[in-house]
Protein backbone atom coordinates (compact mmCIF):
# COMPACT_ATOMS: atom_id res chain seq x y z
CA UNK A 1 0.00 0.00 0.00
CA UNK A 2 1.43 3.43 -0.99
CA UNK A 3 0.70 5.64 1.81
CA UNK A 4 1.60 9.79 2.65
CA UNK A 5 1.89 11.37 5.82
CA UNK A 6 0.99 15.19 5.76
CA UNK A 7 3.47 17.23 7.64
CA UNK A 8 2.67 20.59 9.39
CA UNK A 9 4.61 23.01 10.97
CA UNK A 10 4.56 21.55 14.75
CA UNK A 11 3.14 18.66 13.51
CA UNK A 12 4.42 15.76 16.17
CA UNK A 13 2.67 12.27 15.43
CA UNK A 14 4.47 12.19 11.99
CA UNK A 15 7.36 10.07 12.65
CA UNK A 16 4.63 7.75 14.95
CA UNK A 17 1.92 7.10 12.05
CA UNK A 18 4.85 6.58 9.57
CA UNK A 19 6.65 4.12 11.99
CA UNK A 20 3.16 2.52 12.46
CA UNK A 21 2.16 2.11 8.39
CA UNK A 22 5.96 0.85 7.46
CA UNK A 23 5.50 -1.87 10.13
CA UNK A 24 2.06 -3.14 9.01
CA UNK A 25 2.40 -2.14 4.97
CA UNK A 26 5.99 -2.83 4.82
CA UNK A 27 6.92 0.04 2.92
CA UNK A 28 7.55 3.37 4.15
CA UNK A 29 5.16 6.19 3.45
CA UNK A 30 5.95 9.48 1.87
CA UNK A 31 6.10 12.30 3.77
CA UNK A 32 4.84 15.54 2.47
CA UNK A 33 5.42 18.50 3.48
CA UNK A 34 2.02 21.32 3.83
CA UNK A 35 3.42 23.59 1.24
CA UNK A 36 3.05 21.16 -1.52
CA UNK A 37 0.21 20.95 -3.58
CA UNK A 38 0.11 17.41 -5.19
CA UNK A 39 0.32 14.19 -3.59
CA UNK A 40 2.80 11.64 -4.68
CA UNK A 41 1.28 10.06 -8.03
CA UNK A 42 -0.74 6.44 -6.73
CA UNK A 43 -0.88 7.43 -3.17
CA UNK A 44 -3.22 4.78 -1.91
CA UNK A 45 -4.26 5.98 1.47
CA UNK A 46 -3.35 9.62 3.15
CA UNK A 47 -2.80 10.04 7.12
CA UNK A 48 -2.85 13.92 8.87
CA UNK A 49 -1.28 13.13 12.02
CA UNK A 50 -1.51 14.19 15.25
CA UNK A 51 0.54 17.45 17.12
CA UNK A 52 -0.05 20.48 17.60
CA UNK A 53 -0.33 22.57 13.76
CA UNK A 54 0.74 26.15 13.77
CA UNK A 55 0.50 25.97 17.60
CA UNK A 56 -2.75 25.46 17.94
CA UNK A 57 -3.31 29.50 16.34
CA UNK A 58 -6.51 30.89 16.21
CA UNK A 59 -8.38 26.74 16.27
CA UNK A 60 -6.71 24.10 16.71
CA UNK A 61 -6.20 22.75 13.01
CA UNK A 62 -7.52 26.08 11.80
CA UNK A 63 -4.31 26.92 9.81
CA UNK A 64 -3.51 23.46 8.69
CA UNK A 65 -7.00 23.46 7.01
CA UNK A 66 -6.27 25.88 4.74
CA UNK A 67 -2.53 24.95 3.74
CA UNK A 68 -2.21 24.35 -0.19
CA UNK A 69 -1.48 20.47 0.51
CA UNK A 70 -5.40 20.21 1.94
CA UNK A 71 -6.64 21.12 -1.55
CA UNK A 72 -5.30 17.57 -3.11
CA UNK A 73 -6.25 15.72 -0.06
CA UNK A 74 -9.94 16.76 -0.31
CA UNK A 75 -9.32 15.57 -4.21
CA UNK A 76 -8.31 12.37 -3.08
CA UNK A 77 -10.56 11.76 -0.37
CA UNK A 78 -13.72 12.62 -3.36
CA UNK A 79 -12.34 10.13 -5.52
CA UNK A 80 -11.92 7.75 -2.77
CA UNK A 81 -8.69 7.47 -1.53
CA UNK A 82 -9.00 6.28 2.36
CA UNK A 83 -8.26 9.60 4.90
CA UNK A 84 -7.13 8.97 8.43
CA UNK A 85 -6.71 12.16 10.52
CA UNK A 86 -5.80 11.82 14.37
CA UNK A 87 -6.28 14.05 17.09
CA UNK A 88 -4.80 17.39 15.21
CA UNK A 89 -5.67 15.60 11.87
CA UNK A 90 -9.01 14.87 13.15
CA UNK A 91 -9.36 18.94 13.65
CA UNK A 92 -7.82 19.78 10.69
CA UNK A 93 -10.23 17.72 8.59
CA UNK A 94 -13.09 19.37 10.61
CA UNK A 95 -12.07 22.51 9.77
CA UNK A 96 -11.39 21.85 6.25
CA UNK A 97 -14.95 20.93 6.33
CA UNK A 98 -14.48 17.05 5.49
CA UNK A 99 -16.14 15.96 8.29
CA UNK A 100 -18.84 17.30 10.20
CA UNK A 101 -18.72 19.43 13.76
CA UNK A 102 -15.69 21.17 15.68
CA UNK A 103 -13.92 20.02 18.12
CA UNK A 104 -13.54 22.53 21.05
CA UNK A 105 -11.57 23.12 24.70
CA UNK A 106 -12.27 20.02 26.60
CA UNK A 107 -15.00 20.18 29.73
CA UNK A 108 -12.24 19.59 32.09
CA UNK A 109 -10.19 22.47 30.74
CA UNK A 110 -7.22 19.81 31.17
CA UNK A 111 -4.92 18.34 29.05
CA UNK A 112 -6.04 14.67 28.98
CA UNK A 113 -3.36 12.12 28.28
CA UNK A 114 -3.82 8.80 29.33
CA UNK A 115 -5.03 5.41 27.61
CA UNK A 116 -8.64 5.28 27.40
CA UNK A 117 -11.47 2.65 26.75
CA UNK A 118 -13.66 2.54 23.42
CA UNK A 119 -16.12 0.81 21.32
CA UNK A 120 -16.22 0.20 18.20
CA UNK A 121 -19.53 1.16 16.96
CA UNK A 122 -18.74 -0.16 13.59
CA UNK A 123 -17.14 -2.59 11.78
CA UNK A 124 -18.20 -2.40 8.43
CA UNK A 125 -15.63 0.72 7.60
CA UNK A 126 -12.59 0.70 5.42
CA UNK A 127 -10.92 0.95 9.33
CA UNK A 128 -12.74 -0.98 11.12
CA UNK A 129 -13.71 -3.98 9.17
CA UNK A 130 -10.70 -6.09 11.36
CA UNK A 131 -12.72 -5.26 14.82
CA UNK A 132 -15.98 -6.66 16.04
CA UNK A 133 -18.99 -4.76 16.62
CA UNK A 134 -19.52 -3.45 20.01
CA UNK A 135 -16.06 -4.55 20.78
CA UNK A 136 -14.08 -2.89 23.37
CA UNK A 137 -10.57 -1.51 22.95
CA UNK A 138 -7.77 0.75 24.64
CA UNK A 139 -6.33 3.24 22.56
CA UNK A 140 -4.06 6.47 24.17
CA UNK A 141 -5.56 10.02 23.69
CA UNK A 142 -3.06 13.02 23.91
CA UNK A 143 -5.39 16.10 23.84
CA UNK A 144 -6.74 19.78 25.16
CA UNK A 145 -9.23 19.84 22.24
CA UNK A 146 -11.05 16.87 21.63
CA UNK A 147 -14.66 17.70 22.57
CA UNK A 148 -16.45 16.88 19.56
CA UNK A 149 -19.59 18.71 18.93
CA UNK A 150 -22.41 19.32 16.41
CA UNK A 151 -26.01 20.34 16.08
CA UNK A 152 -28.72 17.76 17.15
CA UNK A 153 -29.37 17.26 13.59
CA UNK A 154 -25.82 16.38 12.39
CA UNK A 155 -25.11 14.17 15.50
CA UNK A 156 -28.92 12.12 14.67
CA UNK A 157 -27.38 11.96 11.03
CA UNK A 158 -24.27 10.47 12.07
CA UNK A 159 -25.72 8.13 14.70
CA UNK A 160 -28.27 7.15 12.00
CA UNK A 161 -25.97 6.41 8.93
CA UNK A 162 -23.39 4.11 11.68
CA UNK A 163 -20.98 7.04 10.75
CA UNK A 164 -19.71 6.89 14.55
CA UNK A 165 -16.99 4.45 14.34
CA UNK A 166 -15.90 5.16 17.44
CA UNK A 167 -17.00 6.06 21.29
CA UNK A 168 -15.97 6.52 24.40
CA UNK A 169 -16.97 4.14 27.21
CA UNK A 170 -16.63 6.36 29.81
CA UNK A 171 -17.19 10.38 29.43
CA UNK A 172 -13.60 11.58 28.19
CA UNK A 173 -13.37 15.06 27.10
CA UNK A 174 -17.41 16.16 26.97
CA UNK A 175 -18.01 15.05 23.63
CA UNK A 176 -21.37 14.97 22.50
CA UNK A 177 -22.84 11.18 22.85
CA UNK A 178 -18.79 10.92 23.63
CA UNK A 179 -18.13 10.40 20.12
CA UNK A 180 -14.38 9.51 19.81
CA UNK A 181 -14.35 9.03 15.91
CA UNK A 182 -16.86 10.02 13.05
CA UNK A 183 -16.94 8.56 9.09
CA UNK A 184 -17.77 10.88 6.31
CA UNK A 185 -20.67 10.01 3.98
CA UNK A 186 -18.67 7.96 1.71
CA UNK A 187 -17.20 6.19 4.38
CA UNK A 188 -13.68 6.91 3.35
CA UNK A 189 -12.80 9.34 5.81
CA UNK A 190 -12.06 9.00 9.13
CA UNK A 191 -11.02 11.35 12.29
CA UNK A 192 -10.41 10.37 15.53
CA UNK A 193 -8.96 11.86 18.70
CA UNK A 194 -7.67 8.58 20.06
CA UNK A 195 -3.98 7.88 18.42
CA UNK A 196 -4.27 4.33 16.82
CA UNK A 197 -0.71 4.37 15.68
CA UNK A 198 0.39 4.18 19.42
CA UNK A 199 -0.91 0.63 20.12
CA UNK A 200 0.91 -1.51 17.28
CA UNK A 201 3.33 -3.65 19.08
CA UNK A 202 3.39 -5.37 22.53
CA UNK A 203 5.98 -2.67 23.58
CA UNK A 204 3.75 0.24 23.41
CA UNK A 205 1.63 -1.05 26.22
CA UNK A 206 -1.11 -2.60 23.98
CA UNK A 207 -1.58 -3.85 20.32
CA UNK A 208 -5.37 -3.09 19.87
CA UNK A 209 -4.20 -0.40 17.16
CA UNK A 210 -2.70 -2.39 14.74
CA UNK A 211 -6.00 -3.91 13.30
CA UNK A 212 -7.27 -0.49 12.06
CA UNK A 213 -3.88 -0.38 9.61
CA UNK A 214 -4.04 -3.70 9.06
CA UNK A 215 -7.42 -3.97 7.51
CA UNK A 216 -7.20 -0.94 5.54
CA UNK A 217 -4.31 -2.72 3.92
CA UNK A 218 -6.57 -5.78 3.33
CA UNK A 219 -9.01 -3.19 1.86
CA UNK A 220 -6.85 -1.49 -0.24
CA UNK A 221 -4.82 -4.31 -1.44
CA UNK A 222 -8.06 -6.91 -2.11
CA UNK B 1 -8.57 51.55 7.46
CA UNK B 2 -8.96 49.20 10.40
CA UNK B 3 -11.78 46.95 11.28
CA UNK B 4 -12.12 44.44 14.02
CA UNK B 5 -13.71 41.34 14.27
CA UNK B 6 -15.70 39.71 17.06
CA UNK B 7 -15.65 36.16 17.38
CA UNK B 8 -18.28 34.45 19.84
CA UNK B 9 -19.32 31.35 20.34
CA UNK B 10 -22.82 30.52 19.26
CA UNK B 11 -25.84 30.21 21.49
CA UNK B 12 -25.85 26.88 23.03
CA UNK B 13 -22.68 25.99 22.40
CA UNK B 14 -21.04 24.75 25.41
CA UNK B 15 -17.76 27.31 26.59
CA UNK B 16 -15.84 25.51 29.32
CA UNK B 17 -13.18 28.75 29.40
CA UNK B 18 -16.19 30.85 30.06
CA UNK B 19 -17.08 28.75 32.78
CA UNK B 20 -13.72 28.72 34.42
CA UNK B 21 -13.69 32.42 34.37
CA UNK B 22 -16.72 32.45 36.03
CA UNK B 23 -15.91 30.17 38.74
CA UNK B 24 -12.47 32.21 39.34
CA UNK B 25 -14.53 35.48 39.46
CA UNK B 26 -16.71 33.77 42.18
CA UNK B 27 -13.72 32.39 43.57
CA UNK B 28 -12.68 36.32 44.21
CA UNK B 29 -15.64 37.25 45.49
CA UNK B 30 -17.50 38.64 42.65
CA UNK B 31 -20.90 36.97 43.66
CA UNK B 32 -23.88 37.56 41.11
CA UNK B 33 -21.86 37.07 38.07
CA UNK B 34 -24.44 34.74 36.09
CA UNK B 35 -22.80 33.69 33.19
CA UNK B 36 -19.30 33.97 31.20
CA UNK B 37 -18.97 33.39 27.60
CA UNK B 38 -15.54 34.44 25.99
CA UNK B 39 -14.49 34.95 22.59
CA UNK B 40 -12.07 36.66 20.08
CA UNK B 41 -10.99 40.06 19.02
CA UNK B 42 -9.13 40.53 15.88
CA UNK B 43 -8.01 43.55 14.46
CA UNK B 44 -7.63 43.99 10.69
CA UNK B 45 -5.25 46.88 9.34
CA UNK B 46 -6.96 47.05 5.88
CA UNK B 47 -6.28 48.64 2.67
CA UNK B 48 -8.64 51.98 2.07
CA UNK B 49 -11.96 50.43 0.21
CA UNK B 50 -11.70 47.06 1.54
CA UNK B 51 -15.51 46.03 1.25
CA UNK B 52 -17.48 44.64 3.79
CA UNK B 53 -18.04 41.72 2.06
CA UNK B 54 -14.25 40.87 1.91
CA UNK B 55 -14.48 41.34 5.28
CA UNK B 56 -17.25 38.93 5.42
CA UNK B 57 -15.21 36.35 3.14
CA UNK B 58 -12.12 36.31 5.59
CA UNK B 59 -14.23 35.97 8.20
CA UNK B 60 -15.98 32.85 6.29
CA UNK B 61 -13.14 31.25 5.12
CA UNK B 62 -10.11 31.28 8.14
CA UNK B 63 -11.16 33.43 11.06
CA UNK B 64 -14.29 32.08 12.34
CA UNK B 65 -15.27 28.72 12.40
CA UNK B 66 -19.06 29.00 11.68
CA UNK B 67 -19.86 25.46 12.63
CA UNK B 68 -19.58 27.27 16.38
CA UNK B 69 -18.91 30.71 16.32
CA UNK B 70 -20.45 33.75 15.06
CA UNK B 71 -18.92 36.87 13.98
CA UNK B 72 -19.72 40.64 13.75
CA UNK B 73 -17.39 43.45 12.31
CA UNK B 74 -17.08 47.14 12.88
CA UNK B 75 -15.42 49.44 10.60
CA UNK B 76 -12.77 52.09 11.82
CA UNK B 77 -13.18 54.34 8.89
CA UNK B 78 -10.71 56.82 10.15
CA UNK B 79 -8.32 54.85 12.23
Amino acid sequence: MKSAVIVFPGSNCDRDLAVALEEVTGRKPAMVWHRESELPDGVEFIGVPGGFSYGDYLRSGAMAARSPVMQAVRDAASRGVPVIGICNGFQVLTEAGMLPGALMRNAGLSFICRPVPLRVENSQSLFTAQYDSGEEIVFPVAHHDGNYQADETTLDRLEGEGRVAFRYIEPCNGSARNIAGILNDAGNVLGLMPHPERVIEPAHGGTDGRRLFEGLLETVNA
Amino acid sequence: MKARVFITLKNGVLDPQGKAIQHALDGLGFKGVKDVRAGKLIELDLADGTSNSDIEEMCRKLLANTVIENFRIERLENA
